[in-house]
């Protein structure tokens, strides 16, 4: 039996999980990150756009602060997000993007003097003060009130990740790759690390330490269009449900992306759109503003991507071999600033299309349709990103619902999750392995050892006639079709049973190569079930969710109900062969938030069913700030006596700013 | 109409004592727009679920996949099919990096060496106060170290270089940018007595023997020529 000991245990080399190690490593503990891969292949480098920080150093962004981040993040989430955890993450952002500086991220920097941009499709100057020169640009992104997206041309994720990576290699983190993370092993409701796969030797090893910290990101390949990348599916979330006391939360909130390219599915940025880019139907006619008057291509991501089914229903998609689909058009911003902002995109429409986005007029099109994009769902914790239910364990990034985003995450604000996260509950994770101790038999540590490999030798052994890859193929396309962007009650019965069905089938399959080591298909063969798994708790959630809901959207549920569902959703997975989660809910409570439910902006009015706490909340509210401006208070004391929270480290510091006292 | 085409791939698993290495064939249909994920993916799920490659993005943006097609080190998610007019592709695994298996290399353990060995990171006493506003740094120093930041160590400019083949420590195109990289960056103090120090020998500037293969292959179309040239006659006066 081989046992690797350590302080800290880190599964998910991303920008989170490396983030959250350096806490772990500056704190002096003897820290290990497992990845899939090596680190700077993971998915954050595929982040293209941006990363949203209230620096609000540019022209377009004056004025910007936390509390504006904080309003535009709670209306995007539809009220569904922890209000608490979304004022952690907006206060903490400023600093992660300047530590990131520091660390050698290029940042995009102000330039004085004036230039052209095209906002709401005509050009329009804007002037950049001399004073702000060479401090952090940012860009227009969906749903924010200003400019608030600071970005390396379109590769940010890329230069963000680097610098992590290369600052976690500088402060000697142990990082091991090609290494997976197969179950969690955990005794009287404590998590004590895991039992990994090297995917080279095939060899099974438990890696015990005094906390473990789940950042493995989305599950977006539980669909068969998404714009995620091949590793992305959801086995962090997969092994802490397994335990069977970790619980997930809102699993059925997925976000859909408008602009992921046809047919390969690579993602172009919302930077596109955010730089003055628009999309036309099959006549060329710019669309959006027939819907959403206001924000027009810059509504939530939600929003777009449900106008541009809509659209498609109406008539007015483009036909095309593989479906129809709406055009992207940016060559309106002209070539010079394709070539210098969204080279990654003009790169990907060149390669995969054969098109040229700068091209002026319909050659330029590029063709794009919603897919899957982003899992606001995840590992359920509390403020510090431990479980609710299963000490010793954290979670942080997309991997987790910490819950910032509730039913719908805006543009920019994962990346900027991913590092603050990984600062925030990086530290508190780190204080938990420093204040407890190791208190683990060895002998338990062989019985999770021994399950897993038993667990392999009964897939190489099984002898039916279904095809794990087929059963993929099945959950991927069922998922697209049922699961999508607009949901029914009767697709979503039909799935939670297809599914079921499906999983039941993982029992009956053949793996052709019997080989431990470099065989793909055991691989899929371990993995597809922990799939359906989650797609399960996807499913089953969304059909009991009887409302909408950001991104959940039912059709035979049009209005959110703030009555009844204004709640998070708890999966759980109690015993090894239940073939269905058993799912409970847990409220949020309207008389405790900074901003209690209103009308988010999109759409006709009086599609909410109100909880009538709602008004007495903003009653309250109102009559407080009012007093306190009165009293002279500044907006930093009206916060604070709304709604309290708290940070590590010097995190709870202000932020300094431009034009700020 | 769609086409018949032929796949070629260099098989050999090192860690198997049976295994020789051998081109097998894969014979398929090819697909509108189909690339070489599209093709290698299928050929796992229906012909062959013993086949290992490494893709992640499948948009090159990560850098996995890098292998030699036709003879020319480049990334397999960006390879048309449609480019190659007889429909033939012989694929073989990227030299110079330890073979895992088949298409398979471990690109990640030669970067980390080469990014200990460089410090690939930024050298600083500065301690920076993260309350207070960022440091300005001139926009255009900010787009040129940008420029060299996009390099994503695929390692098609390592399996490209005959020195890399020649010498196993050398760091390589990619080590040598993130030198060049870091010296035009303010935030990094180094000065270029250091960058000399880490630098200064044949496993590094002066082990370039300017046969430019890195730069036709990178797919990122980094100005290596350029930066390495620059690089060897600034260390060449330094002591």
């Amino acid at each position: 039996m081989k046992i690797t000991y350590c302080d800290a245990l880190i599964i998910g080399g991303g920008l989170a999980g490396l983030r959250a190690s350096l806490a772990a490593q500056k704190k002096g503990l003897n820290t290990i990150v497992l990845s899939l891969v090596p680190v700077k292949r993971s998915h954050s480098a595929a982040a293209q756009g941006g990363m949203q920080a209230s620096l609000g150093n540019s022209k377009m962004s004056e004025g910007d602060n936390e509390d504006l981040h904080f309003s535009d993040t709670v209306k995007g989430s539809d009220w569904g997000c922890d209000q608490e955890v979304a004022r952690m993450f907006v206060h903490t952002a400023p600093k992660a993007i300047r530590e990131l500086a520091g660390w050698g991220v290029p940042w995009t920097r102000v330039r004085e003097g004036s230039r052209e941009a095209v906002i709401n499709a005509k050009k329009t100057t804007i002037t950049e003060d001399a004073d702000r020169h060479g401090l952090i640009m940012s860009r227009d992104f969906g749903g924010t009130k200003k400019w608030r997206t600071c970005y390396t041309s379109d590769a940010t994720g890329h230069t963000m990740l680097f610098s992590v990576a290369n600052e976690a290699l500088k402060n000697e983190v142990d990082i091991r790759d090609r290494k997976e993370a197969i179950s969690l092993i955990h005794e009287n409701e404590r998590c004590y690390g895991a039992i990994v796969r090297d995917l080279i030797t095939g060899e099974l090893e438990a890696y015990i330490s005094k906390a473990t910290c789940i950042s493995t990101g989305g599950y977006g390949r539980i669909y068969k269009q998404t714009t995620n990348a091949v590793i992305c599916e959801g086995m962090g979330a997969a092994i802490a449900l397994e335990t069977g006391i970790a619980t997930l939360g809102n699993m059925e909130a997925v976000q859909f992306h408008p602009t992921p390219i046809v047919p390969s599915g690579i993602l172009l940025t919302e930077g596109c759109r955010g730089d003055g880019g628009i999309l036309r139907d099959v006549d060329g006619h710019r669309f959006m503003p027939d819907y959403e008057p206001e924000k027009k291509e810059l509504a939530s991501r939600d929003v777009v991507s449900r106008r541009m089914i809509e659209h498609i229903r109406n008539g007015k998609g483009v036909p095309s071999p593989y479906g129809d689909h709406i055009w992207l058009d940016i060559s309106i911003l002209g070539r010079e600033h394709i070539e210098k902002n969204l080279r990654d995109v003009q790169e990907i429409c060149k390669i995969f299309n054969g098109i040229d986005p700068a091209e002026e007029g319909p050659k330029g099109w590029v063709p794009v349709l919603p897919m899957q994009h982003y899992s606001m769902g995840g590992i359920r914790t509390k403020k510090t990103g431990e479980s609710q239910k299963l000490s010793g364990l954290f979670s942080c990034g997309e991997a987790a619902c910490w819950d910032m985003h509730g039913f719908n995450r805006l543009g920019g604000n994962s990346v900027s999750e991913t590092v603050v996260a990984g600062m925030i509950v990086g530290n508190y994770f780190a204080d938990y392995c420093i204040d407890n101790e190791l208190d683990i038999k060895t002998s338990t540590i062989d019985k999770f050892l021994a399950k897993e490999e038993k667990n392999i030798n009964t897939i190489l052994s099984l002898d039916g006639d279904e095809s794990i890859f087929k059963i993929k193929d099945t959950m991927q396309r069922l998922m697209d079709k049922k699961v999508g962007i607009f949901r029914d009650g009767v697709h979503l019965g039909e799935a939670v049973v297809q599914l079921e069905e499906l999983l039941k089938k993982t029992k009956n399959i053949n793996v052709k190569s019997k080989a431990k080591a470099g065989n793909p298909e055991l691989e899929e063969a371990y993995r597809v079930p922990k799939m359906l798994k989650l797609a399960l708790c996807i499913a089953k959630g969304a059909q009991q969710r009887t409302e909408s809901r950001g991104a959940h959207y039912r059709e035979d549920f049009l209005k959110r109900d703030d009555k009844n569902w204004l709640k998070r959703t708890l999966s759980s997975w109690p015993n090894e062969n239940d073939t269905m989660p058993t799912i409970s809910y847990e409220d949020l409570d309207i008389m405790k938030m900074e901003m209690p439910p209103a009308f988010r902006g999109y759409g006709a009015k009086g599609m909410i069913i109100e909880n009538e706490l709602s008004t007495k909340r903003q009653e309250e509210v109102d009559e407080l700030r009012e007093k306190m401006e009165e009293a002279g208070k500044d907006r930093h004391q009206i916060q604070d006596a709304m709604m309290n929270f708290d940070l590590p480290m010097n995190y709870r510091e202000k932020n300094e700013r431009m034009g700020e006292k | 109409m769609s086409r018949d085409i032929t796949i070629s791939v260099l098989k050999f698993n090192p860690r198997d004592e049976d295994s020789k290495p051998e081109f097998v064939e894969y014979n398929l249909k090819e697909t509108p727009g189909m690339t070489l994920f599209i093709a290698l993916t299928k050929i796992r799920e229906e012909i062959d679920a013993d086949l290992s490659f490494d893709f992640v993005c499948r948009a090159g943006i990560c850098g996995s996949c890098g292998m030699v097609v036709n003879g020319v080190p480049t990334l397999a998610c960006r390879t048309l099919i449609e480019n190659y007019p007889d429909g033939k592709l012989q694929l073989i695994p990227m030299p110079a990096f330890e073979l895992i298996k088949d298409l398979s290399v471990n690109t990640g353990k030669w970067m980390d060496n080469m990014s200990t060995k460089v410090e690939s990171w930024i050298v600083s006493n500065d301690e920076v106060d993260i309350t207070k506003i960022e440091e300005k740094m001139d926009p255009d120093t900010a787009d040129a170290v940008f420029e060299l930041d996009r390099c994503i160590e695929c390692g098609i400019c390592v399996a490209s270089c005959a020195t890399a083949l020649m010498r196993p420590d050398f760091v390589g195109p990619a080590g040598l940018n993130r030198i060049a990289r870091f010296s035009i960056d303010p935030r990094d103090k180094r000065t270029d007595d250091d960058f000399y120090e880490l630098i200064g020998d044949d496993n590094g500037i002066f082990g370039c023997m300017s046969l430019l293969s890195c730069e036709d292959h990178c797919p990122k179309h980094l100005p290596l020529q350029n930066k390495i040239a620059y690089l060897r006659r600034k260390l060449v006066s330094v002591k």
